[in-house]
């Protein structure tokens, strides 16, 4: 995931697998674990028009609906579920499939009844094929589109024509062993799918006739047939010198190469081409195959010198020293966390490994377990920080998310705080104060800590807002006295509590002679 | 709401035709292996398959037991093994490693193998390397278009994006092409065809030579169906890369519609199982609503829930014979409409509650901002948020490949941090995604003018040159320029806002992204209908990088009828969009056509970026 780490906290799965299987699982985690995790929603509703009444609009159809319900779902469904399928219809390919692997061996003359209950309305109206009448009358041309259901409808049309003229006999008895087929003749049988013998182009010239006849008709897949023939047949240094000035071809032959897995002649061809950074993504891909963590940081060290670009150079060496700090670190938790004896590991146990994870989640995880470690240390945050230059911003986003997590608030107040020369402190936020409120409060902070963070907000506005959302009812009163809003000050006394310790400093506000209201 | 078709509007060809062929053909190819056999499908094919066949007609073909093809050793006892695959290598040495098992234990089986939609020689080659050629025997079965809806016709193939868009490799081509021909068999010949893009061109050519080493017979044919419009994905990325906001795309983007069905949650059907439901015109409700604005929706359920609730409450003073009518006549189509109704209403509160958690609103903002091209710094930090916090992956991706389409790429200094920052956040192997991003010209940094022009101008000076017998790279490796500015202009793909764009009556296909941005593919096709020709528009075309790529061919048309003159096949190379079908489905209504979608698969943003990650397990 992105961060797996979610993981680490909230899912109670086992994850070594997972964690590798990349984006296709990364889309899957739902969001609200990344809210969970990042704390950052902003809260602003989403409105495409007219929000409230919308939402309230739908609400009142679900209450419509809702209230029916009892006067129809006694009933059973059966009729209804044949409409639009209902779950996994029972009879379905899905689903009997998912029955084979759960129960295989196992008896299926139970379920034969409830399958034949699933009918698919259109098949039901067929005639049910016997094995004896010929389903090749069934692929015969029609002038009007109709229905098949007769037979002899079906085989009285007279501009018969065969839309599957291949149905009838298997391909292989197709196999020609004539000489004489020029070359568009043969792309164009092997293009029919036609088994063609291609042994008879032996001439340098006749190979790259057929080659070219090949890409000028289109096909790929014939493309391909011919680079087969053309690889086996002609040295590497004569096929990619041909090649280089046919690149319709050469894509091709890459694809190809990249399917099967040849990895060797892949690289061979790059580098002919001088396709320098192509070589050198094609062997750092590589190291997706490699599971193992030792094997792989190895690999990716023999990445480190290859020609990429100096962008690219810089962060395969950051993806080398990345996964080395991890395989450390990694060693030493786990003995720290088998031994027990550490507090932050026994209240909150690892939920998967640190490894093959990305930079960011690898630093949650050393400002969750290893914060306050000397800079010295490979887990330390700082250390972190430093080596592969994490910009301010990213640090502080990440370290208050692990911090506010572990409830550690002194911690967050420390990530703010700034001493200037003369020892004055002050407290500066480089991702704007309103985000760490956010954060704060999706980590259930109490209300003295958000209050504090709330008044830090420079926006009023945006300030009011969050205390009014948060209740932060002392910020909200004294940025109204501040404001001299007597109006807003009265309409907020109804939201507190009656007789709360906020409603009488409402009312001693209200009462105050020293106040100059603007209103 | 729901627009009606004009009364005019011509009436669709029948598509179930091909469901039949198709599963007439999967029978015959099951007898043509007589006796008890079991089958292994390919996860890929289930749906589809689903969508024509079930197990008992399976069954009645001798097919024992049903399995997934799946990289697990097969516990199957039969004497017959039948493989129903895709033409993929990782199959092949899956075959190959089961066959071989069995030799080496001296056990023989008879296997076949069906591919589908057609065999390549790659995997043949693959069987012969692993010693199993002749060992299996093979079949194809041509099943390359299902019918997803009335007006929908789907290859089910999205790996047709990577393979022709990245990789260029031209191997469904001719699966396109065949399919066309099918169609033109079955309904008559087309008498205006345009298109425009490489791949497009390809198809139509192939197809071309298919039709003339038939007979002629098909020209002697009536039409039915008077244009087919061919266009590439990548003539417009854009559209498929925003956001979608009618119906039937937020479902999509959201729960993901696979093979015109959808599984809903728990937090859709509030009770404790999720539910499988077909999306199509054949659900009364969903229909009514599929092609509206979100914001549209709420308004018509409710509507609906009202209307529903006075009719059960009809029920109230009847008297017996009445109730018994009542029962026998309207309940199950109450029932019916009740139970579709309350799915579409928890699917809106389900898509409501995340959407506003992802805060969707700022999403919007930042995504109109790039189509308009204003606030690009604001834009870009918002990204550079995004992939801090960590948001989706291919959320963040989707973003930055708008920002580069609608800029002609990265200025450098951005693309740098972005690109780092990316790594950091989701891991340093997505070096290889933006690898593939760029060579598919999804993601690119801008480089200065005047280089790239003229290698652009080289390169399509040697594409030309067929004298020499060499075809080059026409969309090689070089970044082409999207131009998207300029022809946004030129089609005038941002509607001027005069007050508020009123999302319940649509004035323009714009409606489809809230009334900020006409896609661009939609407005191409409604130009050049309107010309019947790609007269006026070489500008455009040149923008597009498409100068050589755009044709039209026509014949006579006294033989199609006028009703069929208003019926248009589109058939998107590469995938398209709900929002797209949606749009085009408008136009059709205020114009008196109607459309037929043919796409290789019907696709969104996240799919598109998925196919691009290398970050797979």
């Amino acid at each position: 995931t992105t961060t797996g780490l979610i993981l680490f906290f909230q899912s109670g799965r086992p994850l070594g697998a997972g964690v590798r299987l990349g984006l296709g699982l990364r889309m899957n985690r739902t969001k609200g674990d990344e809210e969970e995790y990042w704390n950052s929603s902003k809260f602003k509703a989403f409105t495409f028009d007219d929000e409230d009444d919308e939402l309230s609009q739908l609400k009142e159809s679900k209450r419509a609906v809702n209230s029916l319900r009892d006067f129809v779902d006694d009933d059973d469904d059966d009729d209804l579920e044949r409409v639009s399928w209902s779950g996994e219809p029972v009879g379905s390919i899905s689903w009997s499939i998912k029955e084979t692997a759960g129960n295989s061996g196992s008896t299926h003359e139970g379920r034969e009844q409830l399958k034949s209950r699933n009918s698919f309305s259109s098949y039901a109206q067929l005639p049910k094929p016997t094995s004896t009448y010929s389903l090749s009358s069934f692929f015969r041309g029609r002038t009007r589109p109709g229905s098949f259901q007769s037979l002899s409808d079906a085989l009285s049309d007279t501009p018969a024509k065969s839309y599957a003229p291949e149905l009838g006999r298997p391909k292989g008895e197709y196999r020609d062993y004539s000489n004489d087929w020029s070359p568009s003749d043969t792309v164009r049988r092997l293009r029919k799918g036609k088994v063609c013998s291609l042994e008879r182009f032996r001439s340098l010239q006749d190979k790259l006739q057929l080659l070219e006849e090949a890409v000028s008709m289109h096909d790929g897949n014939v493309i391909t047939a011919v680079l087969i023939f053309l690889k086996r047949t002609l040295s590497k240094e004569i096929l990619f010198r041909e090649l280089e000035v046919r690149q319709v071809a050469l894509r091709h032959l890459i694809h190809f190469l990249k399917e099967i897995g040849d990895q060797k002649l892949l690289l061979d061809l790059f580098r002919f081409l001088d396709r320098t950074e192509e070589l050198a993504l094609s062997h750092y891909r590589e190291h997706l195959n490699i599971q193992d963590p030792d094997k792989r940081k190895e690999f990716l060290k023999t990445c480190v010198g290859l020609p990429f670009s100096a962008e690219d150079s810089a962060h395969i060496q950051d993806h080398y020293m990345l996964l080395e700090r991890q395989i450390i670190i990694e060693a030493i938790d786990r003995h720290l966390e088998s031994a027990g004896q550490t507090e932050i590991f026994r209240k909150h146990p690892r939920k998967a490994s640190i490894l093959n994870m990305p930079l960011v989640t690898t630093l949650f995880y050393s400002c969750f377990y290893h914060y306050t470690e000397a800079e010295g240390t490979f887990s330390s945050p700082v250390n972190l920080k430093k080596t592969f230059k994490i910009p301010d911003k990213q640090y502080v986003l990440t370290a208050l998310a692990a911090r506010a997590k572990l409830r550690a608030w002194n911690d967050v107040d420390a990530l703010f705080t700034t001493k200037n020369w003369l020892g004055y402190t002050k407290k500066r936020a480089p991702i704007g104060f309103h985000r760490v409120v956010e954060i704060l409060h999706k980590n259930n902070a109490p209300v003295q800590i958000l209050q504090e963070y709330v008044n830090l907000v420079e926006d009023v506005d945006t300030k009011l807002n969050l205390a009014t959302k948060f209740k932060c009812h002392d910020v909200v009163i004294d940025t109204y006295r501040d404001l001299k809003d007597r109006q807003q000050l009265l309409a907020y006394r109804s939201k507190v509590d009656k007789g709360s310790a906020e409603e009488e400093k409402i009312d001693a506000l209200l009462s105050s002679s020293q106040i100059r209201w603007k209103n | 709401m729901a627009f009606p078709h004009r009364p005019d509007a011509p009436e669709l060809p029948d598509f179930s035709m091909l469901k039949r062929l198709a599963r007439d053909q999967l029978i015959y190819l099951l007898e043509q292996l007589p006796g008890k056999k079991d089958l292994f499908i390919e996860a890929d094919l289930m749906s589809p398959l689903d969508r024509i066949a079930n197990v008992s007609i399976l069954k009645q073909h001798e097919v024992d037991k049903l399995y997934k093809v799946e990289n697990k050793p097969a516990l199957s006892s039969n004497e017959q093994l039948c493989f129903l695959v895709r033409p993929r290598i990782k199959n092949m040495r899956y075959i190959a490693s089961l066959v071989n098992a069995d030799k080496l234990s001296g056990r023989t089986r008879k296997y076949k193998v069906i591919f589908s939609p057609q065999k390549f020689y790659a995997c043949e080659m693959v069987l012969e390397e692993e010693g199993i050629y002749g060992d299996v025997s093979c079949d194809e079965w041509a099943f390359s278009l299902l019918p997803l809806d009335v007006d929908l016709l789907s290859m089910e193939l999205p790996e047709f994006f990577r393979d022709y868009f990245l990789e260029g490799d031209q191997r469904w081509i001719n699966t396109v092409a065949q399919a066309l021909h099918l169609l033109s068999t079955l309904y008559g010949p087309f008498p205006n065809c345009y298109g425009i893009g490489r791949c497009a061109k390809m198809a139509y050519e192939l197809w071309r030579n298919l039709e003339e080493e038939e007979d002629g017979e098909t020209k002697s044919r009536r039409p039915e169906i008077g244009h087919i419009f061919l266009l590439d994905r990548d003539v417009d990325f854009v559209t498929a890369l925003c956001s979608q906001v009618v119906y039937e795309g937020l479902v999509d983007d959201t729960f993901r519609i696979k093979c015109g069905s959808v599984d809903f949650g728990p937090e859709v059907t509030s009770s404790d199982k999720s539910l499988k439901v077909l999306l199509n015109a054949e659900d009364k409700v969903f229909n009514e609503i599929r092609n509206e604005h979100f914001s549209n929706v709420f308004g018509f359920l409710s509507q609906k829930a009202r209307n529903l609730q006075a009719q059960y409450d009809r029920r109230r003073g009847m008297d017996i014979k009445q109730m018994k009518n009542f029962v026998s006549q309207e309940l199950k189509g109450l029932k019916q409409e009740h139970r579709l109704l309350s799915l579409h209403i928890g699917a809106c509160e389900s898509i409501m509650k995340k959407k506003t958690k992802q805060d969707f609103q700022e999403l919007i903002k930042t995504e109109h901002a790039l189509l308009e091209g204003f606030n690009i710094r604001e834009s870009t930090s918002y990204i550079e948020e995004h992939i801090d916090r960590q948001v989706s992956p291919i959320e963040s991706l989707r973003l930055m490949c708008l920002l580069s389409i609608t800029e002609n790429g990265l200025i450098p200094k951005d693309y740098r941090s972005l690109k780092t920052q990316y790594l950091q956040s989701y891991g340093p192997e997505h070096l290889l995604t933006f690898s593939n991003l760029r060579r598919a010209g999804l993601l690119t940094e801008q480089a200065p003018g005047d280089t790239l022009t003229a290698v652009e101008s080289k390169v399509s000076k040697l594409v030309t040159d067929k004298a020499a017998g060499k075809i080059t790279d026409a969309f090689s490796s070089l970044a082409k320029r999207s131009n998207f500015r300029a022809i946004s202009k030129k089609l005038n793909l941002i509607p001027r806002v005069d007050g508020e764009y009123d999302l319940k009556v649509p004035r323009d296909m714009a409606y489809v992204f809230s009334g900020a941005y006409v896609p661009l593919s939609c407005r191409i096709i409604e130009q050049v209908l309107e010309r019947r020709s790609w007269q006026g528009l070489d500008e455009v075309v040149r923008l597009l990088n498409c100068s050589d790529f755009a044709f039209t061919d026509m014949t006579k048309e006294d033989k199609a009828s006028s009703e069929s003159l208003r019926l248009i096949l589109v058939v998107f190379l590469g995938g398209c969009t709900f929002s797209e079908i949606s749009a085009l489905r408008f136009l059709g209504r205020e114009k008196g056509y109607r459309f037929i979608f043919l796409t290789t698969a019907v696709t969104n943003s996240a799919r598109l970026m998925e196919a691009m990650s290398e970050v797979k397990a």
